[in-house]
């Protein structure tokens, strides 16, 4: 018997969810076009004077961007629990919680990765100032995997329950806070033209704390939810 | 080798069965037999690690698995009441990503994997059109690629056909001649040649 290798292992993982995503694209564009839809919804809602659009940018993409990421949260294990893969990942002889990552991970670039591409263009549409478009695409950068990370948690908790997706919800978006805040008030402070440093590593802080326990937690979570 | 001692287990509030001690030994077969709801798949479960026991201890190679872990589930192939196929990806895919997760195996041994359950003409086709059997097949063909020690088997033999029953039983006894070990229900009669096959029964 071979010694099966662990970054095989992960690698697989994350190419088989990119596959199956790229076969059920739907899947994908769902989020997407939500981040689309709200970010333009805005402008009809409250009118199109600039200066106020402006002012609600940062808040606006930073918001529909955590709810798209939301979207997508149940997608990232419900498949496999239905259809006993994640079983065979339970069983595996490598640590769940580095598998967890890599699914996070590929939920990440299906979810998070889009919106983060196409946040400048709705961002023009918001009139927000091009100073702050590199506020935008870096807190994004650095926040849309730790709402990925978050939500694994939430995930893999509501897992099989009926509700889950309103549950989910529930006992996600108070932990997205945190991100939310210095996520757009890192946008906020580069448009009034003020140094962001701050915020961004606040978020990047965010990001290696959720990468250390998150996917410890979601597989512990897992393994509840399979018993 | 696997060794269950003293075992009992709790679903909900109701206790499905308690006390239970077993062992198995290279080359031998374990059919567990009893009524449905006697707590067949959860002791099934329970072995694996998926599910907790209440009580009681499982042994490999004389270790708690719980302790062994990784290591202990390295040797382990089990195929559930769930088949674990993803409809999108192919036959070939499915197995590929199985095989990842489980221990390398080398292309060849996934199309003589797919050969043996006879799902050669189906390996570009997404395994979302396979029939209930044919999934059922695929799902065990992952036995024949692992090539892992120990097999838990939960009604490995639903939705085949009779021909199907024969090739899996093959599969089986040459599993145990080859020193391997198996834990199995099923509630249809199939033949392996060998004599040792042991049997616990649960009672509701």
């Amino acid at each position: 018997m071979t010694s099966p290798s662990l970054l095989a292992a992960t690698a697989n993982v994350l190419r088989r969810d990119l596959t199956v995503a790229w076969r059920r694209s739907a899947d994908v564009l769902t989020p997407l076009v939500f981040f689309a839809i709200v970010t333009s919804l805005f402008p009809l809602g409250v009118g199109p004077e600039p200066s106020l659009l402006r002012t609600l940018a940062p808040g606006v993409l930073w918001v529909a961007a955590l709810l798209s990421v939301m979207l997508a949260l149940n997608r990232m294990f419900a498949n496999d629990y239905a259809d006993g893969t994640l079983e065979l990942l339970a069983l595996s002889p490598h640590p769940l919680s580095l598998l967890v990552l890599s699914k996070v991970a590929a939920h990440w670039v299906l979810t998070g990765l889009p919106l983060v591409l196409i946040s400048p263009l709705l961002a023009v549409q918001l009139n927000l100032p091009s100073e702050a478009m590199g506020a935008l695409l870096l807190s994004l950068l650095l926040g849309t995997p730790v709402l990925s990370l978050i939500g694994a948690v939430g995930a893999a908790l509501t897992l099989g329950l009926r509700g889950g997706g309103v549950l989910v919800s529930l006992l996600v978006l108070p932990l997205y806070t945190p991100v939310l805040i210095f996520g757009a008030g890192s946008v906020a402070q580069a448009a009034a033209g003020a140094e962001i440093e701050a915020y961004i590593s606040l978020l990047a802080a965010f990001l290696a704390l959720t990468l250390t326990f998150a996917p410890w937690a979601a597989a512990a979570a897992l393994r509840v939810s399979l018993d | 080798m696997l060794e269950v001692v003293n075992l009992a287990c709790v679903r909900g509030d109701r206790p499905l069965f308690s006390d239970l001690s077993f062992a198995l030994k290279p080359g031998e077969l374990l059919h567990v037999v009893g009524a449905n709801g006697t707590g067949k798949t959860t002791l099934l479960r329970t072995l694996c690690g998926l599910t907790r026991q209440a009580a009681g201890e499982i042994r490999w190679r004389g270790a708690e698995t719980r302790a062994l872990g990784d290591e202990f589930r390295n040797e382990l192939a089990y195929v559930g009441h769930l088949n674990g196929i993803q409809g999108e990806l192919t036959p070939a895919e499915n197995l590929r990503a199985a095989a990842g997760l489980a221990g390398a195996a080398d292309p060849e041994r996934i199309d003589a994997a797919l050969e043996t359950v006879r799902l050669s003409p189906y390996r570009g086709f997404p395994a979302k059109i396979l029939s209930q059997g044919q999934k059922r097949r695929l799902a065990l063909a992952r036995l024949v690629l692992l090539r892992k020690p120990l097999w838990i088997l939960d009604e490995p033999f639903s939705a085949l056909d009779v021909a199907s029953v024969t090739l899996m039983t093959q599969a089986l006894t040459g599993h145990l001649a080859d020193g391997g070990m198996v834990v199995l229900t099923s509630h249809q009669d199939f033949e392996v040649e060998i004599k040792n096959v042991t049997y616990v029964r649960l009672d509701a």
